[in-house]
């Protein structure tokens, strides 16, 4: 929120010139007929996508010469707002002329294009986009009826924001490479997410197979897994540093030095250490250390000893290294 | 011609009541809370005021009316107040209001379920109205506050008020109604029925933007929701808005004082209409008519998508609406024509028409024929009045998208 979104938009306000026109007059409404389509020796293929009960409802007719495979004529019927019908319209006018393998190739992003007045301004406002997305699966459903393959075979790859057609593999290669945290970056990044809203998180305007919230916190997990398996390969073969392990790593760093270079002389003397914690802090890696049997209360523990321990581990594991009794 | 038929969501101000206003913007624009005489010069203007709003209510000197900056803040006052007063200091736990309640009362109460508030929403009948009995089961001791709408901003359906205060009064429960959308269209008589705490808005009745009430029985404590200079005595700080008081006085006056008559001729416009519209085939009007504010008509067209009719109105210098104006631009179905049970698809075919008293037999005429000629062209277009069924596979079997 800014000054410019205090009054909120004029949502009619936002259409493309287009869009008012081809909403005020479509050129492609109405029907073709089985009868009229076989008569001139052309296949009719007619399909429904959405229904009244969504708000939003689309029927595509394609009268389609069989010999080339090319789409002679189209129409479309609309139960919808403005945007839908002028976005049918488009969809329609794309198509004509077109073979079905090219028609399929038609995304909503087409359509809107086609709908605006000029490049650079979008034709309907983001909540609008959705009425475009309902173009391109109707495309995707004629073309599966002609050709008898299911429309989702088309779909080369999984389309999680239909508005902006962002497919999964983006979004979890861009969350990966610039360190993604929030919903509001990946918007920034992609435009996933900027429009409907649908594909953000389950509940909005249409039900989705791939929300954004699950997707950055299942890639931020894969992260964190790939970030610790790096660190714990790094550390098996020796060349991690210190400072880049993850805690458990520390301590299991700290004991096995212990373990070979301190505890011995210890245990001749009857006492003993282990570890408490371990505290990266702006200027030490502080290790909290508790002295077991003779060597609690010994004299040298604060002194002799304690310098000893500490310069091993600082030779070992890191010159950063500052060991505190406790 | 230009209609306007979106009178549930804003009014015209009445031309008497902005004559009314005018000498309190810059002859008479002291504090009413100074001492000197600029500031006490208004104070003969809001006693009146005060009282044209006491009379036209027929509440009781002992009851308090506070005047607030819109009946937002009155639904939040009461419910946010009742939170603090017996919730947070006090041992209930319970709010009861209904599922088609304005925004105002709404998202407040999912804000106070945040909070750890219980809420329960009543479900409504066909008519889109809460039966008075159906709230009985739901009052239990923790219950803090019944809140029901008098009348319904979408349908204009009446809520059967006094016998929900007499069910509020038995249970010894207080009982809050927004009647935003009743008073100035129906009579509304605080010694008739049994309310604790009421709010109400100027621009729903021609009166001003930016000033409400809120009426408080017997004066009763609620906790200030705007603490401040202790104006109206400490109730609701803030310097008195006067000219916006003075002009809310004057259009509940104007609106109320022969409320029965206006209200019988906007009716005779409204059921002309609405007969008229019904002829369309398809079609059917929310809510049975003698229960209805007099102004309202919610209308279903089948095959017509609502914002897309709007549009077709609009181009022909109507204005209407798709439900609450307040939710016209997030294109969800209707909510009360959900909350009634009408079929899914009916519920994207919803058009509110509501009249005022400026309203006049040549618009009332002017839209009927515009309104045909809109259905006509959008059902022409529209895919429910395809006659060329889909090639097999190529059919829809429900909503694949999601509300």
């Amino acid at each position: 929120m800014a000054k410019a979104d205090i009054l909120g938009e004029s949502l009619w306000d936002a259409y493309s010139d287009k869009v008012t026109t081809l909403m005020n007059n479509p050129l492609h409404q109405g029907e073709i007929f089985e009868a009229d389509a076989q008569a001139r020796g052309h296949k009719l293929i007619v399909a429904d996508f959405g229904a009244e009960s969504c708000g939003d409802a689309v029927r595509l007719y394609w009268e389609i010469d069989s010999k080339t495979d090319t789409i002679v004529n189209s129409k479309f019927k609309s139960f919808g707002c403005g945007t839908a019908i002028a976005s049918s319209d488009v969809m329609t006018e794309l198509c004509i002329g077109k073979t079905v393998a090219q028609a399929v190739k038609i995304t909503n992003i087409d359509v809107e294009m086609a709908l605006r007045d000029d490049p650079d301004t979008p034709a309907v406002p983001p909540q609008k986009m959705h009425c475009s997305v309902m173009a391109y699966d109707v495309i995707k459903k004629a073309a599966g009826l002609y050709m008898g393959v299911d429309s989702e075979s088309f779909e080369e790859e999984i389309i999680v924001c239909e508005c902006a057609r962002v497919s999964l593999k983006t979004l979890q290669e861009v969350i990966k490479l610039n360190d993604l945290t929030t919903i509001e970056q990946i918007t920034d990044y992609t435009k996933a997410g900027g429009f409907c809203k649908s594909c953000i998180k389950p509940g909005g305007h249409e039900e989705r197979e791939y929300y954004l919230v699950d997707i950055l916190r299942d890639t931020r997990r894969e992260m964190d897994e790939e970030k610790m398996k790096a660190a714990a390969d790094a550390s098996a073969s020796g060349e991690s540093k210190f400072e880049d392990m993850t805690l458990v790593q520390q301590i299991k760093a700290v004991d096995a030095i212990i373990d070979d270079s301190v505890r011995q002389f210890l245990v001749m003397d009857g006492g003993d250490m282990e570890v408490i914690d371990i505290k990266p802090t702006d200027e030490y890696i502080d290790i909290y250390i508790r002295y077991l049997g003779a060597c609690n209360g010994c004299a040298s523990s604060a002194t002799g000893t304690l310098y000893a321990i500490e310069s091993t581990l600082k030779e070992k594991l890191s010159s950063n290294i500052r060991v505190l009794p406790i | 011609m230009q209609v306007y038929l979106d009178n549930n969501a804003t009014t015209m101000v009445d031309p008497l009541v902005v004559q009314e206003m005018m000498p309190f913007f810059s002859e008479i624009y002291g504090n009413p809370n100074s001492l000197h005489k600029f500031g006490t010069a208004s104070h003969p203007a809001i006693s009146k005021a005060i009282d044209q709003v006491y009379t036209a209510l027929n509440a009781s000197d002992e009851d308090d009316i506070i005047f607030t900056g819109c009946a937002t803040e009155s639904n939040n006052w009461v419910l946010q107040s009742i939170f603090t007063d017996y919730i947070v200091n006090g041992d209930k736990n319970h709010i009861i209001t209904s599922e088609v309640e304005h925004p105002s009362i709404l998202s407040t109460c999912k804000f106070l379920e945040e909070q750890g508030v219980k809420v329960t929403y009543l479900p409504v009948n066909d008519q889109g109205i809460v039966e008075a009995e159906t709230l009985r089961g739901f009052i239990t001791e923790k219950t803090a506050l019944v809140s029901i709408m008098w009348a319904s901003n979408e349908t204009g359906m009446i809520f059967p008020i006094a016998e929900i205060g007499e069910i509020c009064k038995e249970k010894g429960v207080l009982f809050h109604s927004d009647a935003v959308q009743a008073v100035g269209k129906i009579r509304v008589d605080l010694q008739k029925v049994h309310v604790d705490f009421l709010s109400m808005s100027a621009h729903k009745f021609h009166g001003p933007k930016g000033v409400g009430a809120l009426y408080i029985k017997n004066s009763q404590a609620l906790t200030p929701l705007l603490h401040g200079g202790e104006q109206m005595r400490g109730r609701r700080s803030g310097t008195l808005n006067v000219a916006y008081i003075v002009g809310m006085g004057k259009a509940i006056e104007l609106a109320t004082q022969d409320i029965e008559i206006t209200g019988a001729k906007i009716r005779e416009k409204r059921d002309r209409l609405e007969d008229a519209l019904v002829e369309l085939s398809d079609t059917f009007v929310v809510g049975d008519r003698w229960n209805r504010t007099p102004n309202t008509i919610l209308i279903s067209i089948r095959g017509v998508e609502g914002e897309g009719m709007l549009w077709d109105l609009n181009n022909g210098q109507i204005g209407a609406s798709t439900g609450s104006a307040c939710a016209s631009e997030d294109l969800e179905a209707n909510t009360v024509m959900l909350a009634i049970g009408a079929d899914n698809e009916l519920a994207h075919t919803g058009i509110r028409l509501s009249l005022s008293r400026f309203t006049t037999d040549e618009e009332i005429d002017y839209t009927i024929n515009h309104f045909k000629e809109a259905v006509a062209r959008l059902r022409a277009i529209s895919s429910s009045f395809a006659k060329q069924q889909p090639t097999v596979g190529g059919e829809v079997q429900e909503c694949e998208l999601h509300h």
